[in-house]
């Protein structure tokens, strides 16, 4: 009843296009993740969805309606800034009962519905206070509270966790999580933060340059990225690039090598490399592990920088026959600068794209 | 800080020293002086030593009576009316310049009303200080909500942007880099009342049904023609504190108001006013000492004139002081006046206070 359609739309500053054709249907109920690097048109696709910003070209429909020329309010959509803009004059019971003041409801319907509200957030308790006596992630849950006393059919956020502390921002990111299963109302959810754009979506956008790069489930664009730019931007630390020659092609895979890697094959999985001489191999560097000598494929290098995280070792690898590489080893494991180290991947899972 | 400045800094202490000097000797000296003068008899030059004469100089200013007239009567106790059927009274100056009643000594006729068939004479000491004070206290209660609201008024229009919007800006600000004699020199000419702009715009617009008004000239209008060039000449200046005050409210704060779906009328009241609130208390009090201060105008304009009907205190201060070198009365006119902005000053900042 409340899907989300976008139809080719365009946004120009002047004579600056910064949102290219974007094409995308999201389906009613479902919690979709704008994610990309900054600057590439996250915020403005959704101040559009919310009629804050003018669509340029194209056509946007929330319920089956064409909704370009209607006003913000009358779009059925209710949104949380990054900066919260909860109103600091008035106290949390006012801020969130707000859209309802404005409407002219009645007053124990007003108290019943930011009561409610209140009990979905767990913040009965700061009902009478004033936003400047709240902490970050109280704030944020106000703008969260006055959005859903709106009874939205969809909501959206512009990089809503942002302002707060890690350890807050997955309490809150949880929260969110929550209340879309709770709701089970459309959102819109722009942000920066991968673990947010993995956890919550049941589908991501992933935007560059207001040209969308691959709509998919978390693990779709995880496993399979359409492109190299999708490919390094999800997953931390992000994909080893390197350049290499085809040396074989036969039907059960494609044959590779560069300077710093002896010829390895990749199966070829249903995916057709017939017209490619050159290209990159992508390797997360989560799927690098030390390895015995003499391992095919088995990249050789000195260890130049160790991060030591508890769960994970990230290594950079000068490799010995130049480029560097970043492997992620699953487990605490101390390493000595400068000494010798020779990794090993599993083929099947590393991805090789057309060189850009 | 504080204490550093207080200390052995000695170069700072030099620096400062100019500033000191200077606001010491321009406004902290004379500041008391006027308190010390007021309770003299000092005259601009004169030969007679200077006495001190206690508050007889506010005595003067401020002393004031309510005289019951009773109308004449003949011998059998009939009341006296004229040809017209008008009462006749006995004249005032039988009252004050009598031996019998020496506590209304030097006092003269304000105003009267009429209490049944007697008239109540308001008499005062000094009617024409008494005059300056009401028409200064009226010009400030006129001057203040409504220079303060137009300037509101002007501050919204321009804080938008439109094409051409600098043009408007400079528009209402240039009458305030204008000097105010030049700007009070300039109205006397709209103002004339044979051959000014007011009278030819004002009887062309009404195809010369228009009586032309000598605005100035006329105790009727005198006033009020000052107010409103006043009003026009400083809007400019109000309006870009206002500007200043609009600008530091966020503009996400609006973007939720409109996705709340406040009107135009609902935003203003719910996010932009409380936004102003600080700016609202300075722009009134900046006004209310302002209008206080009245003289240029006065002075260019009218003189005080006609009859008296554009005194204010700081023109009767000044002509007083120098005009009669009568420094011990201007001197009490100051003091008078200070306590007059002192104690509205501090109801304003009372009334306008933070509740929390
Ligand atoms: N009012 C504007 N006028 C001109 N260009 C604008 C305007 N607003 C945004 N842009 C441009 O549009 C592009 C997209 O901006 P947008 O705010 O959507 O980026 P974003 O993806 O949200 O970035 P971030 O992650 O930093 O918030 C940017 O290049 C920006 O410079
Ligand atoms: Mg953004």
């Amino acid at each position: 009843m409340a899907d989300v359609s976008l139809k080719e739309v365009r946004k120009s500053y002047g004579k600056v296009e910064v949102i290219k054709g974007v094409d995308l249907d999201i389906k009613d109920g479902e919690f979709v993740v704008f994610v990309g690097p900054s600057g590439c048109g996250k915020s403005t696709l959704l101040r559009m969805i919310a009629g804050l910003e003018d669509i340029t070209s194209g056509t946007l429909e929330i319920g089956g309606r064409i909704v370009n020329e209607v006003q913000p309010k009358d779009r059925g959509i209710a949104m949380v800034f990054q900066s919260y803009a909860i109103f600091p004059h008035m106290s949390v019971r006012e801020n969130v009962g707000f859209g309802l003041t404005i409407a002219g409801v009645a007053k124990e319907e007003k108290e019943k519905k930011v009561m409610e509200a209140a009990r979905i957030l767990q913040m009965e308790h700061l009902l009478d206070r004033r936003p400047s006596q709240l902490s970050g992630g109280q704030r944020q849950r106000v703008a969260i509270g006055r959005a859903i006393v709106r009874d939205p059919a969809v909501f959206l956020f512009d990089e809503p966790l942002s302002n707060l502390d890690a350890a807050l921002r997955m309490d809150m990111r949880m929260e969110i999580g929550k209340l879309h299963k709770q709701l089970d109302a459309t959102m819109v959810y722009v942000t920066h933060d991968q673990v947010e754009a993995m956890t919550l979506a049941d589908k991501i956008v992933v935007l560059r340059d207001g040209v969308v790069q691959q709509i998919g489930a978390p693990m779709e664009l995880y496993h399979n990225p359409a492109n190299l730019f999708v490919a390094g931007f999800i997953g931390s630390p992000s994909m080893n690039f390197m350049d290499v020659e085809v040396v074989e092609r036969s039907a059960e895979g494609i044959t590779v090598k560069a300077p710093a890697l002896d010829p390895v094959t990749l199966p070829a999985a249903g995916r057709d490399y017939a017209s490619m001489a050159k290209g990159k191999l992508g390797i997360r560097p989560q799927y690098l592990s030390v390895s015995k000598n003499g391992t095919a494929g088995a990249l050789h290098g000195t260890v130049a920088l160790v991060e030591r995280l508890g769960t994970e070792t990230v290594v950079n690898v000068e490799l010995t026959r130049g480029g560097r590489i970043v492997a992620a080893l699953s487990e605490d494991r101390p390493l000595d600068l400068g000494s010798q180290i020779a990794l090993g991947f599993d083929p099947a899972r590393a991805h090789l794209f057309e060189a850009a | 800080m504080g204490s550093k400045l207080t200390q052995s800094n000695r170069a700072g202490w030099a620096f400062a020293l100019p500033g000191f000097g200077l606001i010491a000797l321009f406004i902290i000296v004379p500041f008391f002086f006027a308190f010390a003068l007021s309770l003299t008899d000092q005259r601009l030059i004169s030969p007679n030593p200077t006495q001190y004469v206690g508050l007889e100089n506010y005595r003067n200013l401020l002393g004031l009576a309510v005289v019951t007239l009773e109308p004449e009567r003949d011998e059998s106790g009939e009341i006296v009316r004229d040809e017209d059927g008008a009462l006749q009274y006995p004249r005032v100056r039988s009252i004050t310049r009598s031996d019998e009643y020496s506590q209304y000594a030097g006092m003269r006729e304000w105003f009267r009303w009429q209490s049944g068939d007697n008239a109540r004479v308001v008499v005062a000491s000094d009617v024409i200080f008494m005059k300056a004070l009401v028409n200064t206290l009226t010009f400030v209660i006129v001057v203040a909500p409504v220079q303060g609201g137009l300037a509101l008024v002007l501050a919204l229009l321009i804080n938008q942007r439109l094409r051409g919007i600098n043009v408007f800006r400079t528009v209402f600000f240039m009458p305030v880099v204008v000097s105010i004699v030049v700007v009070s020199l300039l109205w006397r000419f709209i103002y004339d009342g044979n051959d000014g702009l007011l009278n030819n715009l004002l009887s062309g617009l009404t195809f010369g049904l228009f009586e032309p008004v000598d605005w100035l000239g006329n105790t009727d209008t005198a006033l009020g023609s000052i107010i409103a060039m006043s009003i026009w000449q400083a809007v400019g200046f109000h309006m870009v504190i206002w500007l200043a005050g609009l600008q530091t409210i966020s503009p996400t704060l609006y973007e939720a108001a409109a996705i709340e779906g406040a009107s135009k009328w609902q935003t203003f009241r719910y996010v932009t006013w409380p936004g102003l609130r600080n700016t609202a208390v300075l722009v009134l009090i900046v006004i209310t000492m302002q209008s206080f201060a009245l003289f240029a105008q006065i002075d260019v304009m009218t003189n005080g004139g006609p009859l008296d009907s554009t005194q204010t205190l700081v023109f009767q201060a000044v002509e007083r002081g120098y005009g009669k070198q009568d420094i011990s009365g201007g001197s009490t006119i100051s003091v008078i006046l200070f306590l007059l902005v002192l104690t509205i000053s501090l109801i304003q900042r009372y009334l306008t206070r933070e509740r929390t």
